[in-house]
């Protein structure tokens, strides 16, 4: 009898795995479940060397369901309507069940979004993720960052608090700086001769449906590219080229179960770090929620210091830098848009910093330091002393990309040194149409500041080129 | 039909032929729906004349009224204030109100109806955010050459006391004058135009 019980036991087991396999079987032969799996996941072969920053993609995508699902909550709740606006976030936070906790989750969710997404373009600034054959990975990706700055201004709208509006107002505004139609664009956007319940109505309706439905498009379309070219890694080094007799690339492992392991790890320390802020800093001291922002939006009274979240902080710093609106419009749309063509500015055909010579090492560290410095002018007050720095810096950043072209090929001394001339010519022209006598020491110290810059990445590797000179890129992946 | 051959040509029209009725049919939907986003009959009925009493505003005072929902201002300037306009010239960039920023019948150098009366918009000709009024001569914030006007806190654009925009400021024009009227001496009313009576 008792054997009989045990080979009951095993039946019944076999039963239900008999079932599963059946039921996966059922629906292989109607979709392509284990097809999908396998090339997407257990069959998607990656690099084996992936290091830190190989997390923020997989945290990137964590932090989108993030913001859909606590976005669903908040909108069960909030009322978008000028009159009702405001108070809704506050019945929000005090009377429904925890949703203090979803609405911190959502607020702080759009400022981490942002982090993991700075951090994950510049590991591809880094190792070269951009060039060649992932030249469209790297536009849907710049096209999912745009598209993301507005889901996140329209976000911000929605408090209808006084940073909320007026920071909508300088926004919309930049609109009206298009020669001819600007203002009856900028009117269209409002919908009304300012902005009102009829703008706030609408941008839920596009930061709720529109907008988050052309972000997930774009990262499914993000993900194809990616899925197809394979990932890049820190050597640089296209791992298809080198496979085994099975067509396996002899650096690649399967990204089940090795890179969802190690990607649990990061989304471990992240969440971590993102429930600490939620419980202990949700404002983030400003710099997530700004103070102002928990006044009611008035039309009548502008606050003190107008400036945007701290993540549009760089850009709005370039804006800022220039005394003349359609040229400070033109040049904050030149300094986004510059990132789309990086691909076809630096065409070197070495990807990774690590073997691009010395001074492009340092040349990357110095343009993700100037997007810092950028950032904290950018909420600075506008002071003359901050906008002549934020010129000075905006300077930098658009000289990364100058550089960046210099070093894509060998370069003459004769070469560089011209280079050398010609920018910092433009420099000291642009300074002396924007003559202004009462800040005559502040514009000749500060231009030191390209100067220097110049000097080193441009004149330096005129005299000293090994400054500039790649290393060998070794055959295989590398564990550094 | 008893032929098996393919008419390429004809099969490229039908080709060309429905895509361009297909393109043209799509702009014509889209029409509807880019129109529902202009400014509602609502919106606009909303945003019609206001009638301002202006007997009450001391000399130096501002007072801000919501024409269209924008902080629109009203300011009696006594007269040492306009006696400094001329002298403010040169450091303007637009002294003559050269730009389209007035109703015609406030093209002149007070940009105003009546010189001492000025009622302009005060949103920021630059990204729209509304400057602070600062009529005090070298206001320490801004120095000792400031004649007196308006100051944009956001981006630091200066305007003087009409309006008139200061050179190497980031906003490119004058604050922009409403059209309004005088219905009675004391009473004006801002978005209607002065009728040639």
């Amino acid at each position: 009898m008792s054997t009989e019980t045990e080979n009951e036991k095993r039946d019944f087991l076999d039963v239900i795995s008999g079932w599963l396999v059946g039921l996966r079987d059922w629906i292989d032969a109607r979709f392509p479940l284990t097809k999908f799996w396998n090339e997407q996941l257990a069959q998607y072969y990656a690099p084996k060397n992936f290091n830190f920053w190989y997390f923020f993609g997989s945290i990137a995508l964590l932090v989108l369901v993030n913001q859909i699902l606590t976005g669903i909550f908040l909108a069960m709740n909030y009322k978008p309507s000028a009159a009702e606006a405001f108070a809704s976030v506050e019945y929000i936070m005090r009377d429904v069940n925890w949703g203090w906790l979803i609405r911190y989750m959502h607020s702080v969710g759009a400022s981490m979004f942002f982090a993991v997404v700075y951090l994950h373009m510049f590991r591809g600034v880094m190792y070269g993720s951009y060039k060649k054959p992932r030249e469209l990975l790297w536009i849907f990706g710049v096209l999912i960052y745009v598209t993301l700055m507005a889901e996140a201004f329209m976000g911000y709208l929605l408090p209808w608090g006084q940073m909320s509006y007026w920071g909508a107002q300088v926004i919309i505004s930049l609109f009206g700086a298009i020669p001819g139609i600007g203002e009856g664009l900028a009117q269209w956007i409002r919908g009304d001769f300012t902005i009102s319940d009829i703008t706030l109505n609408r941008f839920f309706a596009l930061h709720i449906v529109a907008v988050p439905l052309i972000l997930i498009g774009l990262v499914v379309f993000h993900l194809i590219a990616l899925h197809e070219v394979g990932s890049n890694n820190p050597d640089g080094v296209e791992i298809k080229k080198k496979k085994d007799a099975n067509g396996i690339p002899l650096d690649g492992i399967p990204f089940h179960p090795y890179y969802t392991i190690k990607d649990i790890v990061g989304v471990i320390v992240f969440i971590a770090i993102f429930a600490a802020i939620i419980f202990f800093a949700p404002g983030m001291h400003g710099l997530f929620l700004e103070p102002a922002n928990f006044e009611p939006a008035n039309a009548l009274k502008t606050p003190p210091d107008i400036h945007p979240l701290w993540y549009f902080g760089p850009f709005y710093a370039i804006l800022r830098s220039i005394p003349n609106k359609l040229t400070g419009v033109v040049t904050m749309g030149l300094a986004i848009f510059l990132l789309f063509l990086l691909p076809w500015i630096d065409k070197h055909p070495i990807k990774s910093l690590r073997y691009r010579g010395m001074l492009y090492r340092r040349l990357v560290i110095v343009f993700g330091l100037t997007f810092i410095v950028l950032g904290f002018i950018g909420m600075q007050l506008a002071t003359p002393f901050w906008a002549q720095i934020g010129q000075r810096f905006a300077e930098l950043y658009f000289l990364f990309y100058v550089t960046s072209w210099v070093y894509s090929k060998p370069r003459s001394r004769g070469f560089l040194i011209g280079a050398f001339v010609v920018v910092m010519g433009l420099i000291s022209i642009g300074d002396l149409l924007g003559w202004d006598p009462s800040e005559v020491t502040l514009k000749l110290y500060s231009w030191l500041i390209p100067g220097i810059y110049c000097a080193i990445f441009l004149l330096l590797p005129a005299f000293f080129s090994k400054l500039v000179e790649p290393e060998a890129v070794p055959e295989r992946v590398t564990f550094k | 039909m008893s032929t098996e051959e393919i008419d390429n040509n004809r099969r490229h029209f039908l080709t060309v032929a429905t895509v361009v009725a297909g393109a043209v049919g799509a702009v014509m939907t889209a029409v509807p729906f880019v129109s529902s986003m202009e400014p509602s009959a609502r919106a606009k009925a909303l945003g019609g004349p206001v009638d301002i009493d202006v007997s009450k505003i001391e000399p130096g005072a501002m007072i801000k009224v919501k024409w269209r929902g924008k902080p629109t201002w009203v300011v009696q300037r006594p007269q040492p204030a306009l006696d400094e306009l001329p002298k403010v010239d040169p450091r303007l960039r637009d002294p003559d109100s050269e730009e389209d920023q007035q109703p015609a019948y406030c093209k002149n150098e007070w940009r105003s109806i009546k010189p001492h009366l000025f009622v302009v918009i005060g949103i920021c000709t630059h990204l729209g955010c509304s400057p602070l009024y600062k009529p005090q001569p070298g206001d320490p914030e801004l120095g000792a050459d400031w004649p007196g006007g308006f100051h944009c806190p956001c981006h630091g654009s200066k305007y003087d006391l009409a309006g008139r925009v200061f050179k190497n400021v980031p906003a490119p024009l004058n604050l922009q004058v409403p059209p309004y009227r005088f219905v009675t001496d004391t009473q004006i009313r801002v978005g209607e135009d002065e009728r040639a009576a």
